[in-house]
């Protein structure tokens, strides 16, 4: 098969990427890297993602690395097929890109420690939490003014800018955090919605 | 001569502000600075958030358009004027532009955190007088160390990060390096390593950086 995604189940950056892949109907193969061995760290790997993280992504000939970097291609490869996941029109991708990019870097460093945090993968007492329920309420607070306005991040349509965010939040609905989504109407909806997809509900099933 | 309308809003000296005014001027294309006055609070008054909904600059205009992110701005500026200026700054292919759209994500996903904190550490917590944090500069500095062993690497066998033309990816870069090689005892970190070293002498003397630069010391 051309595609390929190396990774793990589990990690947040893979399930991004094989949510586009779902949302564009594109067959992949999934090649399981050993996480308890830490075979993500070590050469061969390291040669595909020099950064010793999952995922990283074939296409034919192409490598690359970074989940965000990989949804792009496939959004852009893939355009004929599935879901619009990048707006064509230069004005609606470039606001497009400004969500995506409130994603990167606001929604998903706030979102992420509180993650770890749940996970006990960073310790954090409730003074740690609470500084970072505030970082991801105020990033919430100006999505609930946007989703007023437009039913998704980018505009009428589901795109990247709302699939990026996936993965966190269907990790963080099942925790105490969810209060914070849930408490904001436009915010509650969208969740419920972009997590209630079908391509999103197939690579919940999916099992490598 | 008629006013540009491009407007950027917010001082030279903010490293996502100059992220977005190196990438206009290696574009060649013609706009007007906004001065925001942050002492009073300027950024986080109504008309600003209008334009920018969490308070911080830059904000951008275009015709009709507001955006804000200095990345998403870069982004467009490049996707609007493919030919002016630096040709290929946001790639002329779409495998060309999946390199750009990796390297991008790792300075916005590993690069830019460490290196975030420790500009602020060093450079605008002693300005503001505020306390420096030790500890936190110890650890973004491993954690940087380890970005640039990686970058070490892939500069080796590689002009620019992206491949052989400069592009978004090392542009994105600019800023916190020129204030941590320039303003802090930290520059070792990119000098000691040869191609790191050559790779930020190269780009940090392209002219357009040279001017925003000049505009940071203004």
């Amino acid at each position: 098969m051309a595609v390929k995604v190396y990774g793990f189940i589990g990690s947040n950056a893979v399930y991004r990427v094989l949510a586009s892949l779902y949302e564009k109907n594109v067959d992949f193969e999934f090649i399981t890297v050993n996480m308890v061995s830490r075979e993500h760290k070590r050469p061969p790997f390291l040669t595909r993602n020099p950064f010793g993280q999952v995922p990283a992504f074939e296409d034919g000939d192409l490598t690359l690395f970074e989940s965000r970097a990989i949804t792009k291609y496939v959004a852009r490869k893939y355009a004929d097929q599935g879901t619009e996941l990048i707006l064509k029109d230069p004005i609606q991708m470039a606001i497009q890109t400004v969500w995506m990019e409130v994603e990167n870097q606001k929604f998903d460093q706030a979102s992420w420690k509180l993650m770890e945090i749940a996970m006990g993968r960073v310790r954090g007492g409730p003074e740690l939490v609470a500084e970072y329920e505030k970082k991801l309420s105020d990033v919430l607070d100006v999505y609930e003014a946007r989703l007023k306005e437009n039913k998704y991040l980018a505009g009428d349509g589901f795109t990247l800018a709302d699939l990026h965010h996936q993965p966190n939040i269907y990790f963080l609905m099942s925790t105490r955090v969810k209060r914070l989504f849930e408490s904001r109407p436009h915010v509650r909806a969208w969740v419920a919605d972009i997590l209630s997809r079908p391509a999103w509900l197939k690579l919940m099933a999916f099992s490598p | 001569m008629a006013t540009p309308p491009v407007k950027v809003y917010g001082p030279p000296l903010s490293t996502a502000v100059s992220r977005v005014l190196v990438c206009l001027l290696e574009k060649d294309v013609p706009f007007q600075l906004v001065p925001v006055n942050m002492a009073k609070m300027e950024h986080k008054k109504p008309d600003y958030i209008k334009m920018q909904p969490f308070g911080q600059v830059p904000a951008f205009q275009d015709d009709d358009i507001t955006l804000f992110e200095s990345r998403a701005i870069c982004r467009y500026i490049a996707e609007k004027y493919p030919n002016k200026g630096t040709a290929g700054l946001f790639g002329t292919n779409p495998l060309v532009k999946a390199s750009i759209d990796q390297w991008l994500e790792a300075e916005s996903q590993s690069f830019n955190p460490p290196s975030s904190v420790l500009t602020f550490q060093l450079v605008f917590a002693p300005l503001m007088k505020l306390k420096q944090d030790e500890a936190l500069i110890k650890q973004n500095e491993a954690k940087l160390e380890k970005v640039l062993d990686v970058y070490e690497n892939r500069l080796g066998s590689s002009r620019y990060l992206a491949g052989d033309e400069f592009t978004l990816a090392d542009l994105s870069h600019l800023p916190n390096t020129q204030f941590l090689v320039e303003k802090t005892d930290k520059a070792e970190l990119f000098t000691s390593r040869k191609n790191v070293g050559r790779w930020w002498s190269e780009i940090s003397t392209r002219p357009a950086w040279k001017k925003v630069v000049e505009m940071q010391n203004a």
